[in-house]
């Protein structure tokens, strides 16, 4: 982490970030070309879920982003707090978005993805619950950022608020595997149950790094249009 | 420790001079739970398996209807300026706020809901694990409410904010507060979620009074 240090200071984030992303970008989308070709074409149907396993290839990486993503905002909510960084400040409100989106994301495909397998859009399982929970921290987070007239008192608010989220996110998971087990024994058969056979996990992995790379690539244009709106808010204060 | 004891005094005294605060809230608890046997029709079988849910939930939302005030006033009036420069620790202070909430919120509505138990038809050991579960789950609402009202001390649109804050954190204590009543009716005793409902609140008061006095000191820069 020492060696990040320097990006610290916002201008030259902005200037390291203007020479990376670019070529990010390009490895993004070729990536995620490559990826959703093996996904569509590569890849065999399940024995079970047929075509619907395809659908996985977007929803498991979303649901792996989202949580990396809240652990990201609650990394970058310390170094705000701690350090006072003030790039964190203006990352965490670009990812806070970012991971959000993925959650939705994760929340719809695995919808989609239910109707035809388990006969029904939602079920309250624990995993289908706590990822819902999870989105709406990442909504609180957004919106509690976004509450203030002074957007550095809005930044540290939801900085104290992605630690204790953080802290929470193992408690309201265990407490909602808890609650479902209670009301109803596993009536769903589970993805994880057998090993899962290469020809899928190859192509499961690979939409994974691409869609780390789509998340990176996001995150960075962001905060960079972060830095310059709070610059330009800057002036307009000082002007 | 003189200050924590004298700003619970302070925060008691200010409820007993004008009790109706309180009023509105335990009157909207009231209101709010008799909304659910007219909206879900009188059939006592019925209204015996969903009373602790709704009943839980109801103390929730009165808890959180009450909190948007808990440091408004003290922001506005200065008085949290002072506290903030007073020589001991902010998080004394703001456990003394969170303990007054619980004592005129959480503890009235302990006291209550097991009588409005029994208009669902709970039977004895029903309303008793209520009255206990509340007991020891409140206490949690109010930390985190507590912290949920520092962090929006200020912003805009506080009191849906507030809210959208902290229903996500209090879910733990929502499922095994009105999960006890449901594991009583199981057969099975209630220790083990009382233990866990005294677990969380235990968490919450290790970590909430620093988040708070930090959401605090913000909120007075």
């Amino acid at each position: 982490m020492a060696d990040l240090h320097f990006l610290a200071n916002p201008a030259r984030f902005r200037r390291f970030s203007q020479r990376v992303l670019p070529g990010l970008g390009f490895a993004t989308v070729l990536m995620l070309a490559v990826g959703v070709y093996m996904a569509f074409f590569v890849a065999p149907e399940d024995y079970q879920q047929g075509k619907t396993v395809r659908i996985m290839f977007l929803h498991v990486p979303s649901a792996w982003l989202s949580m990396g993503g809240y652990a990201l905002l609650a990394a970058l909510g310390a170094s705000l707090l701690v350090w006072r960084h003030p790039l964190a400040a203006l990352m965490a409100r670009a990812a806070a978005p970012v991971g959000a989106s993925f959650a939705a994301v994760c929340l719809l495909t695995g919808s989609l993805w239910g109707r035809p397998m388990w006969g029904t859009y939602w079920v309250w399982d624990a995993r289908l619950t706590s990822m819902l929970l999870l989105f709406f921290l990442y909504l609180g987070h957004i919106a509690l950022s976004r509450a203030y007239d002074s957007p550095e008192r809005g930044d540290r608010a939801a900085a104290i608020l992605a630690l204790i989220g953080v802290i929470n996110l193992p408690i309201i998971k265990f407490s909602v595997d808890w609650w479902n087990t209670l009301h109803q024994p596993a009536s769903i058969t589970r993805l994880d149950a057998p090993a899962i056979h290469n020809s899928i996990l190859v192509p499961l992995l690979w939409m994974a790094v691409s869609l780390l790379f789509l998340f990176v690539y996001l995150v960075l244009l962001r905060t960079e249009t972060e830095i310059d709106r709070r610059r330009l808010e800057n002036a307009e204060a000082a002007a | 420790m003189s200050g924590f004891t004298t700003l619970l005094a302070r925060d008691l005294r200010l409820v007993l001079r004008r009790p109706g605060d309180v009023g509105v809230v335990l009157a909207f608890f009231v209101v709010a739970t008799v909304l659910f046997p007219l909206g879900i029709g009188p059939e006592t079988n019925v209204l015996a398996r969903i009373a602790a849910g709704v009943l839980w939930c109801a103390a929730l939302f009165a808890a959180l209807l009450s909190l948007e005030r808990l440091f408004a006033a003290d922001y506005e009036d200065g008085t949290l300026d002072l506290l903030l420069l007073a020589p001991w620790p902010l998080e004394l202070a703001a456990l003394a706020k969170c303990l007054a909430h619980w004592i005129v919120t959480g503890l009235p509505l302990s006291l209550l809901a097991p009588v409005l138990g029994i208009a669902f038809g709970l039977d004895g050991p029903s309303l008793l694990a209520l009255g206990a579960t509340l007991l020891v789950g409140t206490p949690t609402l109010s930390l985190i409410g507590g912290l949920a009202a520092a962090l929006t001390l200020g912003a805009r649109k506080s009191g849906a904010l507030l809210a959208l804050l902290a229903l996500p954190l209090c879910v733990p204590t929502l499922i095994f507060g009105a999960g006890a009543i449901e594991t009583l009716a199981a057969g099975d005793g209630i220790v083990t979620h009382v233990a866990i409902l005294a677990a969380l609140a235990l968490v919450a008061l290790a970590t909430t009074p620093w988040a708070i006095a930090a959401a605090l000191r913000q909120a007075g820069e």
